[in-house]
């Protein structure tokens, strides 16, 4: 059952010096799923998930031949009906959760947010419900966490913080934009396996956007491999490691491995057709 | 933890208020050079040109004026603290005291500027944040610059020719009216000098209103230039916060524009908003200085400047020590309010 | 068509090439701004009148005419009126173009210059240096502009030099701050290290190798602080602690038209005006010009 169909997704900013295309063309579908998006930076990986909640700010615009999330046409929905599928339907977990959480105000007030505004809880529910979030991605004392703020939190708390709060309304797609990689190597495994069995549970979709291919292979059930805007290769994780696009070819062979040979790492190749 | 925490604000705070002090003696030092390179004696201004010259020695004595530099300075700075600002040459009064009465004229007028300014200045700047570029920016932009390049006391003169001279809305020159001045000398006792306070305290509504009717112009113009102030601060601050990241978080969570501006990065603009308010506060009480000529508004810049014109040196200098004063007591105020508000600032 | 070709080349050949291209830039971000592009016309303006008032203006500024005096604008020969000794409004307020961009001008090449000094100085030499420098510059930053430089000229006595001198003591801090700020990002750099190497001392250092990095960030506050500088000196004319009548001081006119502002109001309001616009015209390209040199605003 297809969850999310993107056909032909356009990105551009309008700039002094004309139109940047972020986003060229891409299409893809999604199941409930695990998708690896995967790619440089600047790559349009980060722009096609947020364009999927429509969170392009101007001067960016988006366009798309078709944008379908369960039935619902992304691309003509009213704002308020973007709004309802925000974060009840569809949520994303950002890279830093220095920068994505908001900086004055209490972590329980944050978690509570969406409850009360948006589900109208009531305080005392909207705590409870708030409490067993964070119990769920592992977090011992949640009443202390509720109370501190999020610069008091370490890098890997703050984003199980994040995980939990996103997945409170049980969204049917995650959207999770580099989730590990401001974190400590040592804690990346733990937010990953927590972020994996949630996803699992609930059974949702998940568009997992990495520039770490080995991670991706290991995560997710197919993978998109992007460059410049365009998606070059197509394929399932199994099938990463023997992929047959000279781009995707040229990204396993920049990574190290334990025992290879010691020489200088390849660059990429960007001279190719398929580059333009 | 907690302990922990209140020692290192408390410690903060003492720093801050190590430097202030510093500064405040800064401050006399630099107004100290200022009187004594004056090239008006003051004995010859306090004693006329006939006086003997042992009248003359004896004022040199009892003004410490025979001692060495460094200890005039000391006397000086003493004297400073007691809030001892010598003897106003024209009136032979305590310059302290005399401030002491103007004062709150000034504070009165700079106050209600302030709050029309936020008032106004905040949510006109947040909504220029909100469309950048639109036409609504760009109006928001060209007001603002307006009132930075208004010279104030143009603005003031304007302002009495048409909404007093041609529209007589409102009341001309003055804090009251000469009958309603007569009143409240008598009947309203002065609490704290801001006849809208004592008056609205009083009950005496009749002239609460003839006060308001005085103070609307002054206030409005002052507001004005301070409202271009803050909502360009605020247009900027509030660009910044919603290119931030934990914006995104909030839509993605389906919060509307509404509170996403307003609640989650007002929140965080408010921060260094409290030192934006602060500084138009304390320039206001400077900007004063021209307005209060114009509008006969008996406050510290009609003092300053009425001193001025009769080269009344320790009045003048002893206005400018606070207006001085009160420019660092309110950085340490903004200091302290931006602690509160600011969970990150230890 | 080629030049443009040339300037936008995105691999610049030459130095000289690549700067003129970055301008040519700066100058596309700055025309999309109408009202940076009408404060350029302004000061364009501004400039070309200070230059031409002989010729421009229908009048002398100062002769006085009693037989002439207060006549309302567009009066025959008096487009703008003419104040209470009989002196035609235009002519002074052309002529007194000249005397602000005067004014102006001694403040911009004095202030900033202290400040890149003390600034630079500070920051170079770090330690007690850089204390004491920094709290005397905090001094200074506490006290009202305004009144310490009332406070000054009441010393010093009023007059254009003594005015312009009160400006520039009040208002170096924010350039010496700024330098110093620049000074410190640069002063652990390897090249500053060369120069060293090469038995550069101190003063040669400052001089030929930091002070010019100051410069660009010192350049974009001067801009936006001339409409400063235009209405403070307007305000000590107005308090007749600035230029001296009878010289055509746009601040000391509006003063001298206060006594008539009711009945006759152009004699206030039309200097006014011409310290309004010439302020907003700073103001707006300033303001122009900081969106397009700050980086952190030209990237988005």
């Amino acid at each position: 059952m297809t969850l999310l169909s993107v056909r032909n997704l356009k990105v551009s900013f309008d700039t002094e010096t004309g139109v940047v295309e972020a986003v060229r063309g891409v299409s893809f579908d999604l199941g409930r799923e695990r998708l690896g998006i995967v790619g440089e930076s600047g790559s349009g990986k980060t722009m096609t998930g947020r364009s999927v909640l429509r969170l392009i700010r101007p001067p960016g615009r988006i366009e798309a031949d078709e944008m379908r999330f369960d039935g619902v046409d992304l691309m003509g929905a009213s704002e308020t009906q973007m709004r309802a599928l925000r974060g009840r339907r569809i949520a994303m977990v950002m890279q830093d959760p220095k920068y994505s959480l908001n900086p004055v105000m209490k972590v329980g007030a944050q978690l509570m947010e969406g409850l009360r505004q948006r589900d109208g809880l009531t305080r005392a529910a909207a705590h409870i419900k708030a409490v067993e979030a964070l119990e769920a991605v592992q977090i011992r004392d949640p009443e202390r966490v509720m109370l501190a703020y999020p610069h008091e939190l370490s890098g890997g708390m703050g984003q199980r913080v994040m995980i939990a709060m996103m997945l409170i309304p049980n969204p049917d797609l995650l959207i999770a934009d580099e989730p590990t990689s401001a974190l400590d190597v040592t804690v990346q495994a733990e937010v990953l396996a927590i972020l994996d069995g949630l996803v699992r549970d609930r059974g949702m979709g998940l568009i997992f956007i990495s520039h770490d291919l080995r991670l991706v292979a290991r995560f997710c059930d197919r993978v998109l491999v992007m460059y410049r805007g365009k998606i070059v290769e197509e394929l399932a994780a199994r099938d990463l490691l023997h992929a047959r696009h000279p781009y995707t070819q040229g990204l396993l062979n920049c990574l190290p491995r334990i025992g290879g040979p010691r020489q200088p790492l390849p660059g990429l190749d960007r001279s190719a057709d398929w580059a333009v | 933890m907690t302990s922990d925490r209140m020692t290192s604000t408390v410690r903060q705070i003492g720093g801050t208020a190590l430097t202030l002090l510093v500064t405040f003696i800064g401050l006399l030092a630099v107004t100290f050079i200022i009187s004594r390179v004056v090239p008006i004696d003051p004995v010859s201004s306090i004693l006329g040109d006939r006086a003997s010259a042992a009248q003359i020695a004896e004022a040199r004595e009892r003004l410490g004026l025979d001692q060495p530099m460094w200890q005039q300075f000391w006397i000086y700075v003493t004297q400073a603290l007691q809030g001892d600002l010598g003897l106003s040459v024209r009136t032979r009064e305590p310059v302290a005291a005399e401030i002491a009465r103007y004062f709150p004229a000034t504070l009165e007028l700079a106050t209600l500027a302030t709050i029309l300014g936020v008032v106004v200045g905040v949510p006109a700047g947040v909504l220029a944040a909100t469309k950048p570029g639109s036409l609504y920016d760009q109006i928001v932009r060209l007001i603002g610059l307006m009132g930075y390049s208004m010279p104030v006391f143009w603005l003031g003169l304007i302002g009495l020719l048409v909404f007093y001279g041609q529209l007589g809305w409102v009341s001309g020159p003055g804090r009251l009216d000469a009958s309603f001045q007569m009143m409240f000398e008598f009947e309203v006792t002065p609490l704290t000098g801001m006849i809208l306070v004592d008056t609205a305290l009083a009950g005496r509504w009749d002239m609460f209103a003839n006060a308001f009717s005085h103070i609307i112009l002054p206030a409005s113009l002052l507001g004005y230039i301070s409202m271009a102030y803050i909502s360009r601060m605020t247009r900027s601050f509030m660009m910044n916060e919603l290119g931030q990241e934990y914006i995104t978080t909030a839509r993605v969570k389906g919060m509307p524009e509404r509170r996403v501006v307003w609640v989650h990065a007002m929140r965080n603009v408010m921060v260094p908003l409290i030192t934006v308010v602060a500084l138009s506060y304390a320039s206001l009480l400077e900007g004063a200085v021209l307005t209060e000529t114009i509008f006969a508004w008996p406050g510290l810049g009609s003092y300053i400047t009425d001193a001025l014109l009769v080269a009344d040196m320790p009045a003048v200098l002893g206005g400018t020590v606070v207006v001085g004063a009160v420019f660092i007591g309110l950085n340490m105020l903004s200091d302290l309010l931006y602690r509160l508000v600011d969970p990150r600032a230890l | 068509m080629r030049t443009m070709d040339w300037l936008r080349d995105q691999n610049p050949t030459s130095r000289a090439q690549a700067r003129a291209g970055q301008a040519y830039l700066n100058w596309l971000r700055l025309r999309r701004n109408p009202l940076a592009m009408a404060g350029l016309l302004i000061t364009v303006i501004l400039l070309l009148v200070a230059l031409l008032a002989p010729w421009l203006a229908p009048h002398d500024p100062i002769a006085q005419d009693l037989s002439q005096r207060l006549l309302p604008p567009l009066s025959p020969g008096y487009p703008m009126g003419t104040d209470e000794f009989g002196r035609d409004i235009l002519s002074r307020i052309l002529f007194g173009s000249r005397i602000t961009l005067y004014i102006v001008l001694l403040v911009v090449l004095t202030a900033p210059v202290a400040g890149l000094f003390i600034g630079t100085v500070a920051g170079y030499f770090g330690g007690w240096v850089d204390a004491v420098l920094m709290r005397i510059t905090d001094i200074f930053l506490a006290f009202p502009k305004l009144i310490l430089a009332l406070a000054l000229v009441a010393v010093l006595g009023p007059g254009m030099v003594n005015a312009v001198l009160a400006i520039a003591l009040t208002s170096w801090p924010p350039y010496a701050r700024v330098a110093r700020a620049e000074t410190l990002t640069v002063r652990n750099s390897d090249y500053i290290a060369a120069v060293k190497l090469q038995g550069a001392g101190g003063g040669r250092v400052i001089w030929g190798h930091i002070m010019p990095m100051c410069l660009p960030s010192v350049i974009i506050r001067v801009t936006l602080d001339m409409a400063g500088v235009i209405l403070t000196a307007a305000g000590l004319g107005f308090l007749g602690l600035g230029v001296q009548p009878p010289l055509p001081e746009w601040g000391a006119m509006i003063s001298s038209g206060r006594k008539y502002l009711f009945e006759q109001w152009w004699v206030a309001t039309m200097p006014g005006l011409a310290i309004f616009i010439v302020s907003l015209g700073f103001n707006l390209l300033g303001d122009g010009l900081r969106d397009v040199l700050d980086p952190r605003s030209a990237g988005k």
